[in-house]
C-alpha cells in the first residue's frame, strides 16, 4: 500500500513541477491516440452507416466479423504490423517502423472494429426510425448516410470515446511497433511497463495516475464542448 | 469540412514522421539498459558525435532478430554463441568486445538451499536443485537466460528434467526479479539490474565472484549489404567512440551505491 501513496504523491509532484519528460511523453500519448482516433473514426463511421442503410448479401457476415474483431488481441496486431513495416517486410521501404506513425497504424487497426461496431448499433436503431421518411423523400444513399451520421452524432461520440479509451490505454501493440524509444516513441503506457520492469512501482503508478487523469480530462472536455446531457434530447 | 479534416490528418501524420538530425538505432539488452549506464553515455555521445542514439531495449534474441531484418543499425548484446551464429550468417560485419560485468545469484535472506557457502557457481546451482527450492528463470531466450541454461549444464543438470520448482516466467530481467521477490525464490540476475532494482523485498545477493559468471558485452554493426538504409558509417563512428579513452573512463567510473558495475576491456 505504501507504493500507492508514494505513487500518488509522485504523480502530483511530476504534474505540479511540469516535469519536461512527463509533458513530452503525455503529449506524445495524446498525439498518437488522437490521430489514430481521427483516422479510425473517418473509416469506421461511414462504414457503420453504410452497413446500416445498405442491404447486400454478406452484410450480416460483415457485421458479425466486425463485432468479432473488437476482440482483436493488440499484441498480435503489433506483431503483424511489425512484420509488414519491418525493413525486410513488404512496406519496409517506407521506413515507418519504430516511429509514432507505426504506432498510429497499429492503433487504427485495433480501434476501427470497436468504433464501427458501437456506431453501427446506434445507427441501426436510428435507421429504423428514419427508414420510411427517408425512403418516401427518395433521397440518395449518400444523403441517407449523411443524415444518419449527423443525427446520431452524440451516439457516435460515445463510440469515438470508447475507441480513444482503448487506444490510449493500449500497450502490447505499440511496444512492438514503437519500440519504446526514449524521446521518440515512448508513451505513457510503455513508460509504465518500463518502470514496472525496473521494480519502481511508485513511479509506474504515478505515470498511471497521470494517464487516468488525461483520459478523464479528455472525456470531460468532449462532453463539455458538445454539451451532452444538458439541453433537450441531444 | 472534409478538406479541413483531411488536411489535419495529413499535418498530424507529417508531424509524426519528421525526425531530428542524425539518428542511429541501437538494439541493446534489458540488462544493459537497466544498469543506467546508457543515461551516462548517450548524452556524451550526442555532444561528441552530434549523433542521437535511439535505444531499442529488448532481449538478446529479439535484438539479433532486429539486426537480421535490418531494423536497427547496430546491436550491443552479451551472448557469445548467438553472436557468432549471427556473424556466421553474415548479418553483422564484425564483433567488438567493449566491456563486461557479472551475474549474481539472488535469493531470500533465509537461504533455504545454503548457497552462501557454495564454492563455485555450479556448486550453488546443484545445492538449489538438491533442495528443490523455487527458482525463477527468465525463460525468454535472452542472453541472461542462455547463460543460466549453460550454467545448469555445466553443473551437470538438465533444466528439462526439473520439477515445478523451476519456474520459467518468459519475461525481462525486471519482471523476473519482481516474480522472484513475490515468490521469495532464487534467481540469477546481472549485477546492474539487481543493484538498480527497487522492489527487493527479502531478496539479497547470495553468491557471486566465480569467473564463469562474467558477462561480456559486444558491439556488432549490422551488415549493410543489400540494406541501403543501414547507417553503417554512423555505426562505425559509434564503435570508435565506444572503444575510446573517454568511453573507458566513463564506463570504469560508473557506480551504483558505490559499487563499480562494468569493466572496460576493449582492445584497439
Amino acid at each position: 500500500m505504501g507504493d500507492f501513496w508514494s505513487g500518488l504523491g509522485q504523480a502530483a509532484w511530476l504534474v505540479l513541477t511540469f516535469d519536461s519528460d512527463l509533458l513530452a511523453i503525455a503529449a506524445r500519448s495524446l498525439q498518437v491516440s488522437l490521430t489514430a482516433l481521427l483516422i479510425a473514426s473517418l473509416l469506421a463511421m461511414p462504414l457503420a452507416a453504410f452497413l446500416a442503410v445498405r442491404r447486400f448479401r454478406w452484410r450480416r457476415n460483415v457485421i458479425a466479423l466486425m463485432n468479432a474483431l473488437m476482440g482483436l488481441p493488440p499484441v498480435v496486431v503489433g506483431l503483424i504490423v511489425y512484420i509488414l513495416l519491418s525493413r525486410s517486410g513488404p512496406f519496409g521501404i517506407l521506413g515507418l517502423l519504430f516511429t509514432p506513425s507505426a504506432m498510429i497504424i497499429a492503433q487504427v487497426i485495433i480501434i476501427v472494429p470497436l468504433i464501427a461496431s458501437i456506431a453501427h448499433q446506434s445507427l441501426r436503431d436510428l435507421w429504423q426510425e428514419y427508414h420510411d421518411l427517408l425512403i418516401s423523400m427518395n433521397v440518395t444513399q449518400g444523403q441517407k448516410i449523411r443524415t444518419l451520421l449527423w443525427d446520431a452524432r452524440r451516439a457516435l461520440l460515445t463510440a469515438a470515446l470508447a475507441g480513444f479509451g482503448r487506444a490510449i490505454g493500449e500497450v502490447g501493440a505499440i511496444m512492438i511497433v514503437g519500440g519504446n524509444i526514449d524521446h521518440a516513441t515512448r508513451v505513457l503506457t510503455t513508460a509504465i511497463a518500463l518502470e514496472t520492469g525496473k521494480g519502481d512501482f511508485a513511479l509506474a503508478l504515478a505515470l498511471g495516475f497521470v494517464l487516468i487523469a488525461i483520459t478523464i480530462t479528455v472525456n470531460f472536455a468532449v462532453h463539455w464542448i458538445s454539451r451532452t446531457e444538458s439541453e433537450g434530447r441531444w | 469540412m472534409t478538406h479541413r479534416i483531411l488536411s489535419t490528418v495529413c499535418a498530424l501524420l507529417l508531424a509524426t514522421s519528421l525526425q531530428a538530425g542524425e539518428t542511429l538505432r541501437l538494439a541493446v539488452t534489458t540488462s544493459f539498459h537497466n544498469s543506467g549506464l546508457a543515461d551516462v553515455l548517450l548524452p556524451v555521445i550526442a555532444k561528441d558525435l552530434d549523433l542521437e542514439v535511439q535505444l531499442l531495449v529488448v532481449g538478446t534474441g529479439q535484438a539479433l532478430k532486429l539486426g537480421e531484418q535490418g531494423d536497427v543499425d547496430a546491436i550491443l548484446v552479451h551472448s557469445r554463441t548467438a553472436e557468432d551464429a549471427f556473424l556466421n550468417q553474415g548479418f553483422g560485419t564484425h564483433r567488438r568486445e567493449i566491456m563486461y560485468n557479472d551475474f549474481v545469484l539472488i535469493g531470500s535472506d533465509t537461504d533455504p538451499a545454503h548457497i552462501q557457502t557454495a564454492t563455485t557457481a555450479a556448486d550453488a546451482l546443484q545445492k538449489i536443485a538438491m533442495a528443490q527450492t523455487t527458482f525463477v528463470s527468465r525463460g525468454d531466450d535472452s542472453g541472461t537466460h542462455k547463460k543460466e541454461v549453460s550454467l545448469w549444464k555445466t553443473a551437470g543438470l538438465d533444466t528439462e528434467q526439473f520439477g515445478p520448482w523451476y519456474t520459467s516466467v518468459g519475461a525481462g530481467m525486471g519482471a523476473a526479479l519482481n516474480t522472484a521477490s513475490g515468490l521469495n525464490a532464487y534467481i540469477m540476475s546481472d549485477r546492474a539490474s539487481w543493484l538498480n532494482f527497487a522492489n527487493k523485498g527479502t531478496l539479497v545477493l547470495l553468491y557471486s565472484g566465480d569467473p564463469v559468471l562474467f558477462n561480456q558485452y559486444a558491439y556488432i554493426p549490422v551488415n549493410p549489404e543489400g540494406k541501403p538504409h543501414i547507417k553503417y558509417d554512423l555505426a562505425l563512428k559509434l564503435e570508435s567512440w565506444l572503444v575510446s579513452d573517454e568511453a573507458k573512463a566513463l564506463i570504469d567510473s560508473y557506480k551504483i551505491n558505490g559499487e563499480p558495475l562494468f569493466v572496460f576491456n576493449a582492445t584497439y
